[in-house]
């Protein structure tokens, strides 16, 4: 059975300028000891998407489709429900490691809080098992830092704590939402090699999202390339880096900074900006954007196409 | 934490020796001669010289600031120029009425104040947060003496279940008196709990928002448990501030409604020193307002950094 199963997933926000369309008509699965990356610029609908994932999008936002953990849809689950499945079958990391944890808890206390909540573990050993999963993602002394608040760590040791609390209770599923974009180039390495041996030990599934491309085409089977909340190519990641079939795709890629080049050709940008979510135009999305854009594609929407099994593009 | 204290406490002592000389240097500036007060107008010149000598009043402002000062080391407060008794008999009665009062309104509108802000914040901009926000602008809006008076009208003289006013004293249990007390500390309570409550909506609903709380959801735990082990002690540092500010107000803010139910408490007193040029009482009983009030924004300040323990590493 396929662990994870997201059908025609679309999520409206309703803000006070109108009804965003943030995530449209998304169609993706995942298998276990799979990795999934979601690609995109700000605003393109990838956080948007985890959080439906998680069930935690904001009171103004709407989920519809389907998504099915272990073939049972999410989308019907009472709240209650939900709070059994997050942290224990789906588990997430956030960006910011630096305001992610709660200043005024130890950080041993975090990472205890989900394992007496699901596993029922009593105190003591919720907290040698704190101590051990501390120690697994790296952190020295775990004994000691246990008693830490997150203020006396430093940024990536943040987000290891964030990892070790993510996946204290062994999920199904983790959903990494940019990992390492608040951290120290140095530093994001070492927590996506952590991410990646954690994910490999325990058979989970990954959902890696990021803007960087880079990051993505290293980490993942497959890969996801969202724009203005709908997916314009998707395919496992080699077929995807074999040929880039979307304008979008291809500007992501030219737009990776390159060293050794003189200052103007080391950065590529894409002109222009997302397209606004309340307003959206009535054929493709990119249209303002695409070196390649015709009038048919101001008006009709581009049809996702199959280049061959493993890989499609709008 | 020790340097964190011996800080706050170093500021606390520089605080009252500043506010020591603001208020005699105040009181030295304020017209009116206290001889001429206890003579009255039409006393003949010599006789307002001699009281003037006798009260010790001719004799230059800095050594009678200093035998104010050195009289307070000692632990006295000088005598009353108008009805020439010891400060401190006028002043014990009157703390003794005010201090509890001041606890009494502070307690009922902290926890006024958490009921309806946390109910309001968890059921954010439905009827019930809407209504109660209504109702607490309401309570924001009415002025304490007149809410004094719709209380006496309801529960003294229609329901009669508390006394209207007046003070019988601890000598004649500690029942009767918090009795006596309780009406003019609801009065005062509406209005801080008021203020209390919207603040500890908005500081609940604004904490709901930080990156934490989702890190909290997202481990499973339910709404209800984010509040209370995530949210709660992060939103009570504001609350906790103005509680501060509100709680100094209280003890020294009552005289109107100290006035209304004929309680004797220090509002009374000072405005009555005030009138009688008793410069001593006034001097000794704003010192004395002006002690607690500091010594309540050292306990909130230690408070803070209980609550926050970054608050704590900034300091040492």
């Amino acid at each position: 059975m396929t662990l994870l199963n997201v059908k025609n997933l679309n999520v409206i926000l309703e803000t006070s300028e109108g009804i965003a369309r943030a995530v449209r008509d998304l169609n993706f699965s995942l298998e276990k000891g799979e990795t999934l990356g979601i690609v995109g610029e700000s605003g393109c609908g990838k956080s948007m998407t985890a959080l439906a994932l998680m069930g935690l999008l904001p009171e103004m936002g709407k989920t519809t489709g389907q998504i099915e953990l272990n073939g049972e849809n999410l989308l019907e689950k009472s709240e209650a429900e939900m709070c059994k499945i997050r942290g224990n079958n789906l588990a997430m990391i956030f960006q910011e490691p630096m305001t992610s944890l709660n200043p005024v808890h130890t950080v041993g206390r975090q990472i205890m809080e989900p394992l007496r909540l699901h596993m029922g573990l009593t105190k003591e050993e919720a907290r040698a098992e704190a101590v051990r999963l501390l120690d697994r993602v790296g952190i020295p002394n775990p004994r000691e830092r246990i008693g830490n608040y997150p203020h006396q760590l430093s940024g990536g040791q943040r987000q290891r704590v964030m990892i070790a609390m993510a996946l204290s209770c062994a999920p199904d599923i983790l959903i990494a939402d940019e990992p390492t974009t608040a951290l120290d180039v140095t530093i994001q390495d070492q927590i996506l090699e952590l991410i990646q041996a954690l994910v490999h030990e325990e058979g989970m599934g990954l959902i890696l999202i990021s803007h960087d491309l880079g990051v993505v085409s290293e980490n993942t089977d497959s890969i996801m390339v969202m724009y203005g909340g709908a997916a314009v190519e998707t395919g496992r990641t080699d077929n995807i880096f074999d040929e880039l079939v979307h304008p979008y795709t291809q500007g992501l890629f030219a737009a990776m900074p390159k060293l050794g080049r003189a200052r103007e050709a080391r950065l590529v940008t894409i002109p222009g900006t997302v397209p606004d979510l309340v307003n959206l135009p009535a054929g493709c999305t990119f249209t303002d954007r695409c070196p390649l854009a015709t009038e048919i594609c101001r008006n009709t929407p581009p049809p996702i196409e199959s280049i061959d099994a493993r890989h499609a593009a709008a | 934490m020790s340097v964190f204290f011996a800080k706050r406490f170093l500021t606390l002592i520089v605080t009252l020796i500043g506010a020591s000389m603001v208020i005699f240097l105040v009181m030295e500036i304020l017209p009116g001669d206290p001889a001429l007060v206890i003579l009255g107008v039409d006393a003949p010149e010599s006789a307002v010289v001699s009281l003037t000598k006798e009260l010790g009043l001719d004799r230059p402002a800095p050594e009678r600031y200093w035998d104010w000062i050195s009289g307070l080391m000692q632990g006295q407060m000088g005598n009353s120029y108008a009805y020439k008794v010891p400060v401190w008999e006028l002043v014990e009665g009157a703390v003794l009425i005010s201090l509890p009062l001041a606890l009494m309104s502070i307690f009922l509108s902290v926890v006024l104040a958490l009921v309806i802000g946390l109910y309001a914040a968890a059921n954010h901009n439905k009827a019930g947060d809407i209504t109660l926000m209504g109702i607490s602008q309401l309570g924001i809006s009415i002025p304490n003496f007149w809410l004094a008076i719709l209380v006496i009208i309801l529960f003294a003289i229609e329901l009669r279940w508390l006394p209207a006013g007046g003070f019988p004293g601890w000598d004649e249990g500690i029942l009767k008196c918090l009795k006596a007390l309780l009406l003019p500390a609801v009065a005062l309570a509406t209005v801080v709990g008021a203020v209390l409550a919207r603040i500890t909506r908005s500081s609940v609903l604004e904490v709901f928002r930080e990156d934490y709380v989702r890190t909290a959801r997202a481990k499973g735990l339910s709404q209800r448990a984010t509040l209370w082990r995530h949210v709660l002690r992060n939103a009570m540092i504001p609350v906790l501030t103005v509680t501060g500010i509100q709680f100094a107000a209280l003890l020294t803010g009552t005289v109107v409604v100290e006035n209304v139910f004929h309680i004797p408490g220090l509002g009374s007193l000072v405005l009555k020193a005030i009138n009688n040029r008793d410069t001593i009482v006034v001097e000794n009983v704003v010192l004395l307002l002006a002690t607690m009030v500091i010594t309540v924004n050292f306990i909130v300040d230690i408070l803070y950094a209980v609550i926050d323990p970054r608050l704590k590493a900034h300091d040492i």
